[in-house]
């Protein structure tokens, strides 16, 4: 049996493979999905299946959009999300008038996003599995070791984004495991591998982060001002996450919460209130039973 | 209730994964481990001042409800053949690693505690087996609120300060419930009063947790809920004034009594549960207070981290 350490109030802070006990690991590796030039073609979802040996579950008529896999879960660990909105599109002045453009897509434009585990730097499915199963790698990523875990399921209501989840024919959970073993061995993980159009892009966090950066200037000069960056931030309520988004709308457009914060981050608070009810249950019961017996 | 204007969502599509445990199972174990850890209190205070059959009433109680708690918690497992994975470790980040270990610990004192008594055997034994119960037991009531408070899930994490202090209420009231159903009359005086204090708290605090929990509270009054939560409330009120009424009246009112706040806890532990389930399926009580959260953020510091406008 091991002790975990809870660490300083039970954060990484900006190194978790460090905080995690690893000594001289490689750079923390993650993922930046550059959606504005996502074009849908679900190369990602497909690539990661066959690496993984992910059953299928997205053979149904949903009726949102080009969208049949809905969301994150057990068996899909890369979710295109299609999202068709009417709006007008503007074309860049630089762009001269020999651009056509159709009056109906004038009025009209599609977002497309490829979601993902975001390999949380305080991650919660982490923080609350109780067997262990769940472990930070040497690269910062976050993952399942299928022969631990018993299927308790914490770790799923325990996401703030919804991400790992149960197979009910299975019993234990998945999810994204960042192609530990693609890594293991110096390669990328399948999803970015097979993005034809460097939406996925995979690599060292802080080069994917000064890139995001410059991104984001970029599309910003260009007049794309709705750009934003999403889960970037190490000061965000998870520490920032390894998989990181450059988005054209609110987060809950594409399904993602607006302002996650890992719950660990109150459980000192929490278990202090539970030392006080606990105590207050003993005083009760001293209580009743100090009056005597009439 | 009328939709928030500035809601989004993807096609209405929730942002979390909802809990995958079964109700009967895990709002049972929030029900049983309370039910336990109040008993081996009451065990104990009756064992101090010389109440035998209270005692042999809560004790059994006490082992019966964690043993069907501990037939719960396998049961929902996905892998049920690797429960003892619970034990690789010690994670004080993960509740439900601190519980196994009270756990662990807990079965076996109160189990003594309980064979000895019915044996009549090695009474000193015996006394230290309920002590350790009692000891552990504090800890067996209070600490599954901090386990679901620790999770994405908006009522329950919500409500994480005011949880652990409803949940004592609660298994308070059931242990006191039991005495009252179970025990001779001469010997109730204690759980009598435990009973109306902790029905009077459990519904009170219930109340501020559900009030202080802002739009997400609504979770609690909505649905399948609202139904256990209604049903709670009358079943604790009922059994909180029978109980007082059957100190002047016959013992059958008085085990009635007992049995309504036991129920009444059972229903409360539901209510939550179903609560927890239904603010995760639903989008709105995860994405409403995070989008004010984030605008009053922006509001205070405009410039911080906005795309340009």
């Amino acid at each position: 049996m091991s002790v975990a350490r809870p660490g300083r109030g039970f954060e990484n802070g900006p190194d978790p493979a460090g905080a995690s006990g690893y000594v001289d690991a490689p750079p923390r590796m993650g993922f930046f999905t550059d959606t504005s030039v996502c074009i849908g073609c679900k190369a990602c979802e497909v690539a990661c299946k066959e690496w993984n040996l992910v059953p299928e579950d997205g053979l149904v008529f949903t009726g949102m959009s080009y969208d049949n896999t809905q969301a994150l879960s057990a068996n899909t660990w890369r979710h295109v999300a299609f999202i068709e909105q009417p709006k007008r599109i503007e074309v860049p002045a630089t762009a001269g008038e020999d651009v056509g453009v159709a009056p109906a897509a004038a009025q009209f434009r599609w977002l497309m996003s490829s979601d993902v585990c975001k390999h949380c730097t305080e991650a919660a499915c982490l923080d609350v599995c109780p067997t262990g199963s769940l472990f930070r790698t040497e690269f910062g990523t976050v993952v399942v070791q299928q022969d631990i875990c018993n299927g308790c399921g914490y770790c799923v209501p325990a996401c703030p984004y919804g991400v790992i989840d149960q197979r009910p024919d299975d019993g234990r959970v998945f999810k994204c495991t960042l192609c530990y073993d693609r890594l293991k061995v110096g390669s990328e993980p399948a999803c970015a591998q097979a993005c034809p159009t460097a939406s996925i892009q995979f690599g060292p966090l802080d080069e994917l982060r000064e890139r995001a950066g410059r991104r984001l200037g970029g599309l910003h000069d260009e007049g794309v001002v709705e750009a934003r960056l999403y889960g970037h931030d190490p000061e965000d309520g998870v520490g920032g996450d390894g998989a990181f988004f450059l988005l054209l709308d609110e987060p809950e457009v594409y399904g993602l919460p607006p302002d996650p914060v890992v719950t660990t981050r109150d459980l000192v608070s929490t278990w202090k209130a539970v030392a006080v009810a606990a105590a207050a249950l003993v005083a009760g019961v001293s209580a009743s039973f100090a009056f005597g017996r009439r | 209730m009328v939709p928030d204007a500035d809601f989004t969502s993807y096609y209405g599509k929730p942002v979390l994964n909802a809990p995958t445990w079964e109700a009967l199972d895990i709002a049972g174990y929030l029900f049983l481990g309370g039910l336990a850890g109040g008993s081996s209190l009451v065990a104990a205070g009756a064992q101090a001042t010389g109440q035998r059959d209270l005692a042999r009433v809560a004790k059994i109680g006490s082992t019966t409800a964690a043993a069907l708690s501990l037939l719960a918690l396998i049961h929902d497992l996905g892998r049920p053949t690797r429960f003892l994975n619970m034990l690789r470790m010690f994670k004080p980040t993960s509740p439900m690693s601190v519980g196994s270990w009270i756990l662990f610990a807990y079965v076996p004192a109160s189990t003594g505690a309980t064979v000895l008594d019915l044996a009549d055997r090695l009474p000193t034994a015996g006394a230290l087996a309920t002590g350790g119960a009692a000891v552990l037991a504090p800890a067996l009531a209070s600490y599954t609120a901090a386990l679901i408070s620790n999770t994405a899930v908006p009522s329950w994490h919500e409500g994480r300060h005011e949880m652990p202090f409803v949940f004592v209420a609660s298994g308070a009231m059931a242990a006191a419930g039991l005495g009252l159903l179970a025990a001779p009359r001469a010997e109730t005086a204690a759980v009598r009063r435990l009973g109306i204090g902790a029905g009077v708290a459990e519904l009170a605090l219930a109340e501020t947790m559900e009030r202080r929990a802002g739009m997400v509270g609504e979770s609690f009054r909505a649905g399948r809920a609202g139904k256990y939560r209604r049903a709670a409330r009358s079943l604790v009120g009922a059994g909180v004034l029978g109980t007082l009424v059957a100190r002047e009246r016959g013992g059958l009112l008085s085990r009635a009594a007992g049995a309504a706040l036991l129920a009444g806890s059972a229903c409360t532990r539901f209510a939550i549960f179903e609560a927890g389930v239904e603010s995760a399926r639903d989008p709105r009580y995860t994405i409403v207070p995070q989008r004010e959260r984030l605008d009053a953020r922006k509001r205070a510091a405009p410039n911080d981290g906005l795309p340009r406008r």
